[in-house]
């Protein structure tokens, strides 16, 4: 099948790259607007108040200063940031500027003004009193009886139980669990409880609002849903969607902190107010601080298996902390289950249990993984343990109960997004080819087998394997539209969004495919609200699975099309015709190409447009696969952890394009290690965060990391364009299981509290007496 | 006050304020391929050369280059030519998002020129100052290392 595709399979270059090596000016931060305005955000210092006083006088009446927004000025109504389809599965517990603030970096006010010096300038005039209403700065602070409430306004739409500061719950159940562990030969627990961390895409937030004369308001925006975006900035302004523009240029990475609205309401409402372009741009502490950050979560896993390693009961609860505000609370929390769980679908007895819960903290909210990285590490650490307790190896218990192609798992139709998910049958799942496949490059049997060491330095390895998903099923949309030039190339419209992975690119890869064209012949238009079609965005790992498909349909239609002019002009009838290599052709050698084809519909008889739009909802949301090998050096003396090795092999269907897909997968493992090691956002005791910056807020850089070896393995994904499925997040829940499984292996201690900084691994090691 | 300096070899004069740094001075006169990531010189991001010796543009008062030449990524490619570091970026699939990508090909001219044939570890050590959150470096490192190697074929 996949042998037969010409452009879809191959290494194509990116269809920006040229763009991007030169430098270009196509980043939103690089447009320079003549009269544009700068904004400065002020932010709250205290974690909980109430504010008493806001005098702005002084502010406005700084010379340059165009525009001060507070909670006096701005529309009341509540609405969430999560930039999610409509109605978001989020509560409205937000307003563009409340009069009471819930963390450290909360909006208090915004200054736009003719430079961003005069804004900073009034910033500093802007006179502020709170009166404190007491931190809440845990899980358990918040859940603790008589705990401050957080959201105690009465407008708020959608929070599971306010007053106890739970943001929202999820349960399912399948079979019962509590039979399941009397059933079960070795039962094993684990609970993990993970930190804040945040998504630092090099780009920092960034948006350019303008208005034009027919009051159209465009705004060009850092964004991973323009079309999310449009919805919600004209429902806060009470503005037309129809007068509103949204354009994604290039972006500067996005992990799910782009599928927020964060800046273009106020960006936009001072355009409205000013009629003058206004750029709003995070600074790198405001990214840390005032945008979005994971999840931090603690889960509790419980794992009960016969004698022979078949897992038989399954019991996950999961409580997160969604700071300030619950933007993707539910889903991520949904997610923490439905991305995990039915890996193990033996298992007739599986229970999940979360519950995402309101603290005066940075706000939480989509970050590639999204609860699937929450809930595999406590998951792959319990699986390890069972391989221990029934001295099986690790990788021979996943592959006795790893999910496989024809199966199912009860947890999908009890799982979705935030609401009841939808029965899906796995049809295709190539783990025994990743396991196998990666364990040999690995080389795992010896490794394993090898002495760990004796002296300060101990060696390791271990694995985990995971699944995702692709897209989110019935309710996800995306829509292409394929137009033929008279040249006979073609003009490809997708609202799908670019975020730096090359999505542009593997979609012009499949519509070539169907037009039967070099990719060169394909024009790429992207993200527009005025000139795409509607698209869900970047998220949830569906461009190639959803989008993929909505331009394979346009492009199939159009290709209809065009067989049925080149039967008129060749006389024949369409069944006779074959199009390939930018030629329609008969069997007996008789051809059109398609340059006259084009040229025909435009100047030739009975002239008409050769186009079509499609759209696509998918049914299922295919998961990919990944098996995950790591070696670590665990230094006894100093705590320090060196990974050494990183293997992935991974089962993403067709890779459209290999080369791209490997760097999905290499990017989100490098991602995923920092979170294992040492990435983390420290605060103070009144929740101030110690270290918003890339000095101590520390990701990885090229000395940080050990070779990071990616393998993809040969697999077609039925349901999938050209037979593919998502790859953009499965590679960062790897890291954080493989390494903890690996240390264990190394030195016996279960780290469950990442990162794994020396000092921790050193206390952990202390206190089981290792190398002392 | 005045700053005399050649960008990408062009000689330019700005009127720059005080305390001005020179990421700042090069995005307001149209080289935004100078990118802010940070502001503090912790990122790489800004990363140009100053008389052929990489430094982040943050972290430079404009004023410190008067008389210098600055390159910038703008600079590197020729008549539409791209330069080999470029090519091979864009070849082996090291850019993504393509932010971090300006500073990094500065960082690996600087490279280059002090080290024409590098080996995989000082290239990752030359590297060590530029973040990048999409690619984990893999593919980026091999660029360079494939771009030494024509480098150097065309210097034989
Ligand atoms: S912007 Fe200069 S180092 Fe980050
Ligand atoms: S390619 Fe995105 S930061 Fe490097």
């Amino acid at each position: 099948m996949k042998d037969k595709f010409k452009v879809v399979g191959i290494n194509e270059r990116k269809i920006d790259g040229r763009t991007l090596v030169t430098g270009s000016p196509v980043f939103a931060g690089d447009l320079d607007l003549p009269g544009m305005l700068h904004v400065a955000l002020l932010t709250s210092p205290v974690a909980h108040a109430r504010i008493t006083r806001l005098d702005t006088s002084a502010a406005e009446a700084l010379d340059g200063v165009a525009c001060v927004l507070t909670h006096r000025n701005t529309p009341e109504m509540r609405y969430t940031t999560a930039g999610q389809g409509h109605p978001e599965p989020s509560p409205y517990d937000t307003r563009m500027f409340d009069t009471k603030v819930r963390f450290i970096g909360d909006r208090v006010a915004a200054v736009a003004a003719d430079s961003p010096a005069i804004a900073l300038r009034a910033l500093g005039l802007i006179d502020a009193e709170y009166e404190d209403l007491g931190p809440v700065l845990s899980i358990d602070a918040a859940l603790a009886p008589g705990a401050p409430v957080i959201h105690d306004e009465p407008d708020a739409l959608d929070i599971w139980d306010a007053e106890h500061n739970i943001a929202s719950v999820v349960s399912a159940i399948a079979g019962d669990v509590t039979a399941g562990f009397d059933e079960s030969d070795v039962v094993v627990e684990t609970t993990t409880e993970t930190q804040y961390a945040q998504h630092a895409p090099l780009e920092p937030h960034v948006v350019v609002s303008s208005i034009n004369p027919e009051g159209r308001i465009t705004l060009v925006s850092s964004t991973q849903v323009p079309f999310h975006v449009r919805r919600i900035v004209a429902r806060l302004l009470d503005v037309p969607i129809h007068r509103i523009r949204v354009i994604k240029p290039r972006l500067g990475g996005g992990f799910g902190v782009k599928q927020e609205v964060l800046i273009e309401d106020v960006a936009a409402l001072m355009t409205l107010r000013t009629g003058r372009p206004v750029r709003f741009e995070f600074t790198r502490s405001q990214e840390f601080i005032s945008s979005r950050t994971r999840h931090p979560m603690r889960v509790r896993v419980k794992l009960g298996a016969r004698s022979d390693g078949i897992v038989h009961a399954i019991d996950m609860e999961a409580i997160s902390n969604t700071g300030a505000y619950g933007a993707h609370a539910l889903t991520v929390m949904s997610n923490t289950g439905s991305k995990t769980l039915p890996l193990y679908n033996k298992a007739p007895h599986v229970r999940f249990d979360g519950k995402a819960v309101y603290t005066t903290m940075p706000v939480a909210g989509a970050y590639r993984g999204y609860g699937g990285t929450q809930g595999c590490y406590p998951l792959e650490m319990a699986m390890d343990e069972i391989a221990e307790r029934l001295h099986i190896d690790p990788v021979e218990l996943r592959s006795r109960n790893h999910i496989r192609a024809g199966q199912t798992s009860p947890i999908f139709e009890e799982l979705g997004e935030g609401r009841k998910g939808t029965p899906q049958i796995i049809t295709s799942c190539e783990l025994d080819a990743c396991l196998q496949v990666g364990a040999e490059r690995f080389d795992w049997v010896r490794k394993r087998a090898e002495p760990r060491g004796d002296g300060s330095i101990r060696h390791g390895v271990g694995m985990s394997v995971h699944m995702q998903g692709s897209g989110i099923p019935l309710v996800d949309m995306a829509a292409a539209t394929v137009a033929m030039n008279d040249d006979g190339s073609f003009n490809l419209l997708v609202g799908a969004t670019d975020l730096g992975t090359g999505s542009d690119t593997i979609l012009a890869q499949i519509a070539a495919e169907v037009l039967g064209v070099p990719l060169t012949r394909i024009v790429v238009v992207s993200s527009d609200t005025d000139l795409t079609p509607f698209d869900t965005g970047a998220y949830a790992s569906s461009t190639t699975y959803v989008s993929g498909w909505a331009v394979q349909r346009a492009a199939e239609e159009v290709r209809d099309r065009i067989v049925a002019v080149a039967a008129t002009m060749l006389e024949t009838e369409p069944e006779q015709l074959v199009l390939a290599d930018s030629r329609v052709s008969t069997s007996d050698g008789r051809s059109v190409d398609l340059a006259a084809i084009g040229h025909r519909s435009y100047y030739g008889p009975d002239p008409a447009q050769i186009a079509a739009t499609a759209s696509f909802v998918p049914e299922s949301s295919a998961p990919p696969f990944m098996a995950a090998f790591t070696e670590v050096a665990v230094d006894v003396e100093t705590g320090r952890i060196e990974v050494l090795d990183f293997v992935a092999a991974v089962d993403c269907g067709t890779a459209v394009n290999p080369r791209l897909a490997e760097g999905q997968v290499e990017g989100a493992i490098a991602n995923g290690i920092g979170y294992a090691l040492t990435e983390q956002m420290e605060f103070t005791r009144l929740g101030r965060v110690k270290n918003p910056d890339l000095a101590r807020y520390k990701i990885p850089g090229t000395m940080d990391l050990p070779p990071i070896r990616v393998f993809l393995v040969e697999s077609y994904e039925p349901t999938g364009p050209m037979g593919a499925k998502s790859v953009a997040e499965i590679g960062i829940n790897g890291p954080l299981p493989a390494i903890a499984n690996a240390v264990y292996h190394a030195v016996g201690i279960r780290l469950t509290h990442p990162p794994f900084t020396s000092e921790k691994v050193w206390r952990a090691l202390r206190a089981a007496g290792v190398g002392a | 006050m005045n700053l005399r300096f050649t960008v990408d070899g062009v000689p330019t004069t700005v009127v720059i304020a005080a305390g001005e740094s020179l990421m700042d001075v090069l995005r307001r006169i149209g080289k935004t391929s100078v990118k802010n990531g940070c502001d503090r010189g912790d990122c790489g991001s800004c990363a140009v050369l100053v008389d052929g010796r990489a430094v982040n543009a943050c972290l430079v008062f404009a004023g410190q280059v008067d008389g210098t030449a600055v390159g910038t990524a703008e600079g590197l490619a020729h008549d539409g030519e791209l330069h080999p570091l470029q090519s091979a970026a864009v070849e082996g699939g090291a850019v993504q998002c393509g932010f971090c990508t300006p500073g990094m090909l500065m960082l690996a001219v600087d490279l280059l020129s002090r080290n024409p044939e590098p080996d995989e570890a000082e290239v990752r050590s030359a590297l060590s100052g530029s973040f990048c959150r999409c690619t984990g470096y893999v593919k980026p490192i091999e660029a360079i290392l494939a771009a030494a190697g024509t480098l150097l074929e065309r210097r034989s």
